[in-house]
């Protein structure tokens, strides 16, 4: 019986690979089809995983076994109720308190990391001194950065006219956010080909068995 | 009959050629090999400085629809920390994570017994623990710097988090020795870089999916945000080159190389057709004025 499943799984999963590339020939009922049950399946796995993995576990498993001393959970149920009451046309301007709640709380809190890991570390990382190394591999990259970041941030200062002396740097900068883009897009089509990659190694390997 | 757009035609055309130029070198492997960079050897380094015994936190913040790129990276690990003793905590930012460490630990572990059927495997809750997935990114981590069983108060098992051995020593993310995330987005390798290291200094390396990786790159820095990065199938493959063997990611690049190959060509050919095209138009446009 497992196997007959663990067989079936592997035609189903092929069977859906294979109709959701058939979009790249055109729209057809059969990708349409794949499309729909991805939707569905995808929500409904949401919603049962949130009940057992979060809700029971972390909430009425605590609540059921010692009421009196897990009362502060009562709080965030209360909360999460509120946002619930989205649905209730009425009473949907109750769901502004978790929500203004949630968004004040998570970035009071991200705030300062933030600010210290995504600007003064790397600050600090721009402030080296390139002709401290030995490499001269080492030199020009770490003075290729400087001028890269001075040049990139400047080209962000709209405060002033970009005209005259103030036309070269940025420039440069644009240069360099050029290059920047240009390697995002190399890993990004590194990225979509091993996807495409994963999906015919399944279809090669686990259905058709035509490579080990 | 209605027409079909010549560009249609076109992009099929280019749809069944990158197909083809993927399926084609995994059929008949190339033998291209690939070198380890900087970014690679500095997460092996750190593994490598890390004493036996000490527990380690690889989290596992992905999802099956990034395994190509992330799993065999997750293997390369696992194995790399066993082989040094380390004791491998897993966690879980995303809700599928947990499946994904089962899944990994187990790959390793059949790998291992194969390599050497006498060899003592490594036993679970002992030299390794999955505590499964919580909510919460940049919070939860937080929780973990302050006392690391208010967070995870059992296993996904649902042994308590005091009954695991592995655990005993383990009250706070401070006395974590590195923590290595597999991120393939939000919570993820940002959130540990940002808390882990940011506010309680523990190393931190991660492992991305390609589209996410120059965005991390600016972490690896003299400020050692991040001791290493694992960008995609590529450094996958770079990693399990470390470890002196062919997996998975080693036998992608073939077919990955060959459609970078393509693509450059494609992009090429797309260039000098539209650069073509400008100048006809050009010449056609003073034709017409003149």
């Amino acid at each position: 019986m497992a196997n007959f499943m663990t067989t079936f799984g592997i035609w189903l999963a092929a069977f859906f690979t294979l109709s959701i590339f058939s979009f790249l020939y055109k729209d057809n009922p059969f990708y349409k089809f794949a499309e729909q049950v991805f939707v569905g399946l995808s929500a409904s796995y949401w919603l049962v995983y949130t009940i057992y993995n979060i809700l029971i576990p972390n909430l009425f498993n605590k609540l059921g076994t010692d009421f009196r001393g897990n009362l502060i959970l009562l709080i965030p149920m209360i909360l999460g109720i509120l946002m619930l009451l989205r649905m209730v046309p009425k009473l949907q301007w109750l769901s502004r308190y978790p929500l203004a709640l949630m968004i004040g709380t998570s970035a009071a809190m991200s705030m300062l990391l933030s600010f210290k890991s995504d600007f003064l570390s790397q600050m600090a990382a721009t402030m080296v001194n390139p002709f401290s190394f030995s490499s001269p591999v080492d030199i020009v990259g770490t003075i290729l950065m400087i001028v890269g970041t001075l040049c990139g941030v400047f080209f962000f200062y709209f405060s002033k006219k970009q005209e005259g002396f103030f036309k070269v740097p940025s420039k440069i900068g644009i240069w360099f956010l050029m290059v920047s883009f240009g390697a995002s897009f190399g890993y990004t089509v590194m990225a979509r080909i091993s996807l495409l990659i994963g999906r015919l190694d399944f279809l090669l390997r686990d259905w058709l068995h035509i490579i080990k | 009959m209605k027409k079909v757009d010549r560009t249609v035609i076109e992009r099929r055309i280019v749809f069944l050629i990158l197909v083809l130029a993927v399926m084609l070198p995994m059929l008949f492997p190339l033998g291209l090999k690939t070198q380890s960079t900087p970014l690679t050897q500095k997460v092996y380094d750190l593994i490598e400085s890390v004493p036996t015994g000490a527990p380690v936190i690889l989290s596992f913040d992905y999802d099956p629809s990034v395994i190509t790129e992330i799993q065999p990276m997750a293997l390369a690990l696992i194995e790399h920390a066993w082989k040094k003793g380390h004791k491998v905590i897993a966690t879980a930012m995303w809700p599928q994570g947990p499946q994904m460490a089962d899944r990994a630990f187990n790959e390793v572990k059949e790998k291992l017994a194969e390599q050497n059927p006498e060899a003592e495997l490594p036993e679970y809750g002992k030299d390794y623990v999955n505590l499964g997935y919580k909510p919460g990114g940049l919070v939860t981590i937080q929780g973990m710097g302050r006392n690391m069983k208010a967070i995870f108060p059992s296993d996904i098992t649902g042994k308590k988090y005091e009954e695991i051995p592995l655990l005993e020593k383990v009250r706070t993310l401070k006395d974590i020795r590195y923590v290595i995330s597999l991120s393939a987005g939000d919570p993820g390798l940002r959130d540990w870089i940002m808390t882990a290291k940011g506010k309680f200094n523990v190393p931190v390396a991660g492992g991305t999916t390609a589209v996410s990786t120059p965005g991390f790159l600016p972490y690896v820095s003299d400020q050692d945000q991040l001791h290493g990065l694992l960008g995609g199938l590529k450094s996958a493959a770079e990693y399990e080159l470390l470890m002196g063997y062919e997996g998975d990611a080693s036998r992608g690049m073939n077919p990955q190389s060959v459609a970078h190959i393509l693509i450059l060509l494609l992009i090429l050919f797309g260039n000098i057709r539209a650069a073509r095209k400008r100048k006809a138009d050009k010449l056609a446009l003073e034709e017409n004025n003149g």
